[in-house]
């Protein structure tokens, strides 16, 4: 079983040549005595987007904690395996959790924007990480985040109304907005799309689409559909084991596992 | 309760043709239902009542007993300010004049209104229309200007308290049997002064800023309200940043273990125990081992300032936790350490809530009587104390003193500090409420 995994984690990895960003090696966490997630081996490429998908609490939302070390602020929750970002690994004692989570952003389920405005909310990553020095810069810096996200169009006229009273599509942008705001390498995603209507989730579709070129991309999502339209790699988690990974297109056409197939066809058929 | 037993039997006499809902049954379970909510309702509306009409008479009662304690009784009295009893040295010297016999200078000016009255005894009985305060006035106009020696001045000065509460017409209130504590000659003299309007009724502002006094005419709540302040002052500047700080470090930063339940359950036990403990502790450990003054403020505001923390803290617990979660992971997601997590969002969201609960546990501070009559605050304090370590009086303990002499005149006064005093609760409550609405917040 853990044979297969590394192997079908590590194949594909070969074939295309593509620089591995994040890799995840034998990762295991547990919620007090409770183990929510088995031996873990994952790799994340860059400028991919992968796709995590499984039944509820089957570890997903933990795992991907586990990759900017958010985990770290829940009580009783501990880890132990490696990950690594760029050769790194990101839990030695000497990596600094605020710069990690820079380089490592994250999206979460409900859009969350400060009460604060709109501009506000995309300045603050860059000033708390003193990455602007004058009020220029920091307005180049929410225009450029802003443009890539797709909203600024939107709200280029009411910057500094409050981020709370747009729709909730465009919260989620502004969000994805103020975590590129910071320059991240890695943006992890919780079922970004989960709180949203079809349209509004098709926007952070194209948008995730677009973003693939400047970062790398790990989503975790409850749709089949969207994993398939956004995602280049799946993987698939079941119950804290992480049953399969591949090419997005082979998972979903010709899974390996049987576990795999039956959630994939549970949910089509 | 009999409608569920009954209701097989009537599902299966009806016929199939008409719904559980659409029975005759089922009407008049509908009018019972109907009927426990009326009742429902009416109960919630006599309590509200009952406790409104509470309310309105205990504030009437007290507004009514205070109210005539904001006017006083004066005098205009033209006394020649004779050299041989202000100055008998002639030196001119403020130490000289300070000691002067101004009582004898009033008297003076006394008996030239009223030329006829000569016997002794009827001297000394219209000599009580002279309160303390009047020999008080006519020293202050002179120490300000010592060339009014010799010369004939005017001063407005408060009556004795019995004329000002025949004045304000309570002597005739007196119970049958006890004497009247004005005797016909002196009522007479009264009327005469009021018939040639020399008796005046004017807004009582020496009573919102003198200290306390044994005539009750001159006894002011200024010393109370001045002490008041300062020992609220200590509280908040102690109760506030410590509260702040515990209920920052327990709600954001502490680990869940036994150690933190154990510190949590005794700050909800400490918030439960009695305000006098806090007072005996005050007395034991300021007093007694580090030698604090007593009467002080500084021991008194430390005091209250134990006793707020758990109140403070709590609120402030309250308000942090309301702050939702999501808030905090968005900016650790961003990078920020979790004291600027902190500082920059949960503080700033959750501070109304705290400044709401800070001002409410402040309003019961300012109310609290019970453990500062153990660090001794309870004295009779003249001074209107100029500093935190001075003898003071707050604003309750003055009630209760007053509440607690004798004088008809001290009925009023006692009423009018309580109007004091809820004044102030009121503004502090009203500020507590605007923050609140003000920066009421919906996620
Ligand atoms: N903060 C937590 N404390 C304790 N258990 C948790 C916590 N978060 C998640 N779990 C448990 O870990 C398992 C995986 O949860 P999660 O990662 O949220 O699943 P998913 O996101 O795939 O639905 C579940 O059994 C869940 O109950
Ligand atoms: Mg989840």
């Amino acid at each position: 079983m853990l044979a297969t995994d590394t192997q079908t984690a590590a194949a594909p990895h070969a074939a295309h040549g593509k620089r591995v960003k994040m890799k995840a090696t034998e990762v295991e966490v547990y919620y007090s005595e409770k183990r929510a997630l088995n031996k873990i081996n994952l790799d994340v490429r860059e400028h991919e987007v992968t796709a995590l998908i499984g039944p509820s609490g089957c570890g997903k939302s933990t795992f991907l904690r586990t990759m900017n070390r958010m985990n770290d602020v829940i009580d009783g929750c501990r880890m132990a395996g490696k990950i690594l970002l760029d050769q790194q690994d990101i839990y030695d004692p000497n990596i600094d959790v605020v710069q990690l989570r820079a380089r490592v952003g994250m999206v979460f389920q409900k859009p969350n924007p400060f009460p604060k405005s709109i501009y506000d909310n995309v300045a603050y990553g860059p000033r708390i990480h003193g990455l602007v020095r004058s009020r220029e810069e920091t307005d180049a810096v929410v225009q450029k985040s802003l443009e890539r996200a797709g909203l600024w169009k939107e709200v280029k006229d009411r910057l500094h109304e409050g981020g709370t009273s747009l729709s909730g599509g465009q919260q989620q942008r502004l969000c994805i907005a103020r975590a590129i705001a910071v320059d991240p390498e890695v943006i992890l995603m919780d079922e970004p799309c989960s709180a949203l209507d079809p349209i509004a989730t098709a926007k952070i579709e194209e948008l995730i689409d677009e973003l693939r070129t400047n970062y790398t991309i790990v989503i975790v999502t409850h749709s089949m559909q969207q994993a398939a339209r956004v995602s280049q790699r799946t993987a698939f988690f079941h119950l804290g084991d992480l049953v399969e990974v591949g090419d997005t297109a082979q998972i979903f056409t010709n899974p390996n596992d049987e576990r795999t197939q039956g959630y994939i066809t549970g949910r089509f058929g | 309760m009999t409608d569920i037993v009954e209701r097989p039997q009537g599902v299966a006499s009806r016929g199939a043709a008409l719904g559980v809902h659409a029975t005759e049954e089922a009407q008049k379970r509908l009018k019972r239902r109907y009927a426990s909510e009326w009742r429902f309702r009416a109960y919630g509306l006599t309590a509200i009542l009952i406790s409104i009409t509470a309310l309105a008479v205990l504030l009437w009662s007290i507004v009514g007993q205070g109210y005539t304690a904001f006017t006083a009784t004066t005098m205009s009295l033209t006394v020649t300010v004779d050299p041989a009893l202000a100055d008998p040295g002639g030196k001119r010297a403020q130490d000289d004049l300070r000691t002067g016999d101004f009582q004898g200078i009033a008297r003076a000016g006394l008996r030239s209104v009223f030329p006829d009255v000569k016997e002794r005894s009827d001297l000394r009985a219209l000599y009580t229309i002279l309160s303390n305060g009047a020999s008080d006035a006519i020293r202050d106009r002179v120490l300000d200007n010592p060339a009014l020696i010799g010369q004939q001045i005017t001063v407005r000065i408060p009556v004795a308290s019995d004329y000002d509460m025949y004045a304000k017409g309570f002597a005739a209130k007196t119970p049958k049997g006890g004497e009247s504590r004005l005797s016909p000659k002196q009522i007479a003299w009264f009327e005469t002064l009021k018939a040639d309007g020399k008796i005046h009724s004017s807004f009582n502002i020496w009573f919102l800023t003198s200290g306390d006094s044994r005539q009750p005419e001159l006894a002011g709540v200024g010393g109370a309200i001045i002490g008041s302040l300062l020992t609220l002052a200590i509280t908040l500047a102690i109760a506030f940043p410590l509260g702040v700080m515990a209920a920052v470090y327990l709600e954001e930063f502490a680990p869940k273990n036994r150690w933190t339940d154990l510190i949590e359950v005794n700050i909800n036990n400490l918030a439960a125990v009695p305000s006098i403990v806090f007072g005996l502790l005050g007395l034991a450990v300021f007093l007694n081992v580090f030698g604090l003054p007593r009467s002080a403020p500084v021991v008194g505001g430390v005091v209250l300032a134990l006793m707020s923390l758990p109140i403070i803290i709590i609120a402030s617990r309250a308000s942090l936790r309301a702050v939702p979660p999501s808030i905090r992971q968005a900016a650790l997601g961003l990078g920020a350490s979790r004291v600027q997590v902190v500082t920059h969002h949960v503080l700033p969201l959750a501070m109304p809530g705290i400044l709401t609960g800070t001002i409410l546990s402040m309003a019961h501070a300012l109310g609290e009587t019970a453990p500062l009559l153990m660090i001794g605050m309870v004295a009779f304090i003249v001074d209107i104390p100029s500093g935190a370590t001075q003898a003071a009086t707050v604003l309750p303990v003055q009630i209760y003193l007053w509440a607690d002499s004798p004088e008809r005149g001290f009925v009023e006064k006692t009423s009018a500090a309580i109007m004091v005093l809820l004044a102030f609760l009121l503004a502090m409550n009203a500020i507590a409420i605007f923050l609140r609405k003000k920066f009421e917040r919906k996620w």
